[in-house]
C-alpha cells in the first residue's frame, strides 16, 4: 500500500564493523613497535638454568651472544650429540669466538665498545669444560664483560 | 548525461591484511627482556708476580665433576652455601689495607677467617665435567650472599641519608628507573659507598 516498507521484526541487525580494521591496525602498530626480530634461529637445545639473584641486561644492541648446546634432533646425525657453541646460525668451533667478536665489534661505532656485553646463552646440560675455553678465548680478545644468560627463578631447577 | 558519484571502495578485506600482518608481528616478536648473572673476567696479566694472599682470606669452592661441593676443605649441601659464605665475609676480624677495622660487619670476628670484606676473596674452581647448571646454582648462591650483606647494610645506612625502607637491589632499581624520584646523585653516592663496603670479590678460576 505504501510506498515504504515496514521493517521485517525479528532478526538481529548487523553489527557494525567498520571499526574492526581500526582496532586491529592499532595492535599492529604495538606489535611493530614492541618488536625485535628474532635474529638467530637457534640449531641447538638451549634451556637455560634459572637463578634468583638475575639482572637485565640493558640495550640489547650491545649484547653479543654465544650459543651453548646440543645440536637439536634435526641436527644430531650431522653433528652428533656433544654440545655445541652456535654463532651467528652457524655452528663453530672455539677458535672462531675471536673472529665473531671482532667481526661483532667492527659493526658497533667506536665508542660503543667498551660497553658491548657478551651474553652466554648455555644450556644447562653443558659442561663447564667448554664454557671454561669459551670463557679463556674471551679473555685473550679482551672482552671481559659477560653474562651468564640465566632465567629469573629457584636453583632447584637447575638438577636434572 | 549526469555526473555518477565514484562507486565506494569495499574496505571489507582491510581487516584480513590487517590480521595478516598482526601475526606476523606477533609470531617474529620477543618480547622478553634478557637477563642473567653479570661477571667480569679477569685481564690476562702479563706479570708473573704473584700477589701473595693470606690463605684465611680465601674462600674456596670447588665443584667437582660430579657436582659435588666441597668448601673449605668440608662437603657441603649447596643450600648452606650462602649462610657460609655470608658467615666468611662478614666476619671482620682483622684490618683492611689502610689498617681500618670493619665497624659495620657484624661477623664473629674470628681471627682464623676472613680480615675485612675488603679483603675477602671467593674463590670459585670447576672442573670440565661439571654441569653449567649446577654452576650457576653456585654461582647464584655466592652472589646471593653480597645481596644479602649489601641489602642489610642499604637498610641500616639508607634511612640516615633519606633512603628509608629500600634494599640494596631497590635502590639499584629506582637509579635506573626513569620515573624514579629523588635525589639520584645521593643516592648513586650510597650505592656506590655499599659496593665499596662490601665489594664483589669472586675469582673463576680453571
Amino acid at each position: 500500500m505504501s510506498k515504504f516498507k515496514k521493517k521485517k521484526d525479528g532478526g538481529l541487525p548487523a553489527i557494525n564493523t567498520a571499526s574492526l580494521p581500526d582496532i586491529v591496525f592499532m595492535l599492529l602498530f604495538f606489535f611493530m613497535v614492541a618488536t625485535v626480530m628474532r635474529d638467530n634461529s637457534l640449531m641447538i637445545d638451549n634451556h637455560l638454568p634459572s637463578a634468583s639473584e638475575v639482572e637485565k641486561l640493558e640495550k640489547k644492541n650491545l649484547v653479543m651472544y654465544i650459543y651453548v648446546g646440543k645440536p637439536s634432533s634435526q641436527y644430531k646425525k650431522k653433528y652428533g650429540t656433544e654440545a655445541r657453541i652456535q654463532l651467528n646460525d652457524k655452528f663453530a668451533e672455539v677458535s672462531d669466538i675471536a673472529a665473531f667478536i671482532y667481526s661483532e665489534r667492527e659493526s658497533k661505532r667506536e665508542e660503543e665498545i667498551p660497553y658491548l656485553t657478551t651474553s652466554l646463552k648455555v644450556d644447562k646440560k653443558a659442561n663447564m669444560g667448554l664454557i671454561g675455553d669459551i670463557k679463556q678465548e674471551l679473555r685473550k680478545v679482551n672482552a671481559l664483560k659477560i653474562n651468564y644468560a640465566s632465567i629469573k627463578g629457584d636453583v632447584s631447577r637447575n638438577k636434572q | 548525461m549526469a555526473k555518477r558519484a565514484a562507486p565506494e571502495v569495499n574496505a571489507g578485506s582491510m581487516a584480513d591484511i590487517a590480521f595478516l600482518l598482526l601475526i606476523f608481528f606477533l609470531v617474529t616478536t620477543t618480547m622478553e627482556k634478557d637477563s642473567g648473572i653479570n661477571r667480569k673476567l679477569p685481564p690476562i696479566e702479563d706479570s708473573d708476580e704473584d700477589v701473595i694472599i693470606k690463605q684465611k682470606n680465601i674462600f674456596t669452592v670447588l665443584l667437582n665433576g660430579k657436582d659435588q661441593l666441597l668448601v673449605e676443605d668440608e662437603i657441603m649441601e649447596l643450600k648452606d652455601l650462602r649462610a657460609a659464605a655470608v658467615e666468611f665475609l662478614d666476619n671482620g676480624g682483622g684490618t683492611d689495607a689502610d689498617g681500618n677495622k670493619c665497624d659495620y660487619c657484624k661477623g664473629k670476628k674470628d681471627p682464623r677467617s676472613s680480615d675485612h670484606p675488603d679483603k675477602a676473596i671467593i674463590s670459585l674452581k670447576n672442573e670440565r665435567k661439571t654441569s653449567y647448571g649446577q654452576y650457576i646454582s653456585v654461582q647464584n648462591e655466592l652472589v646471593a650472599a653480597y645481596n644479602v650483606l649489601r641489602n642489610r647494610r642499604a637498610l641500616e645506612i639508607g634511612p640516615r641519608r633519606g633512603f628509608a625502607d629500600m634494599n640494596f637491589i631497590e635502590m639499584q632499581k629506582n637509579y635506573k628507573d626513569v620515573n624514579w624520584v629523588g635525589n639520584k646523585e645521593k643516592l648513586k653516592e650510597l650505592i656506590s659507598q655499599i659496593k665499596k663496603e662490601y665489594p664483589q670479590k669472586l675469582s673463576e678460576v680453571q
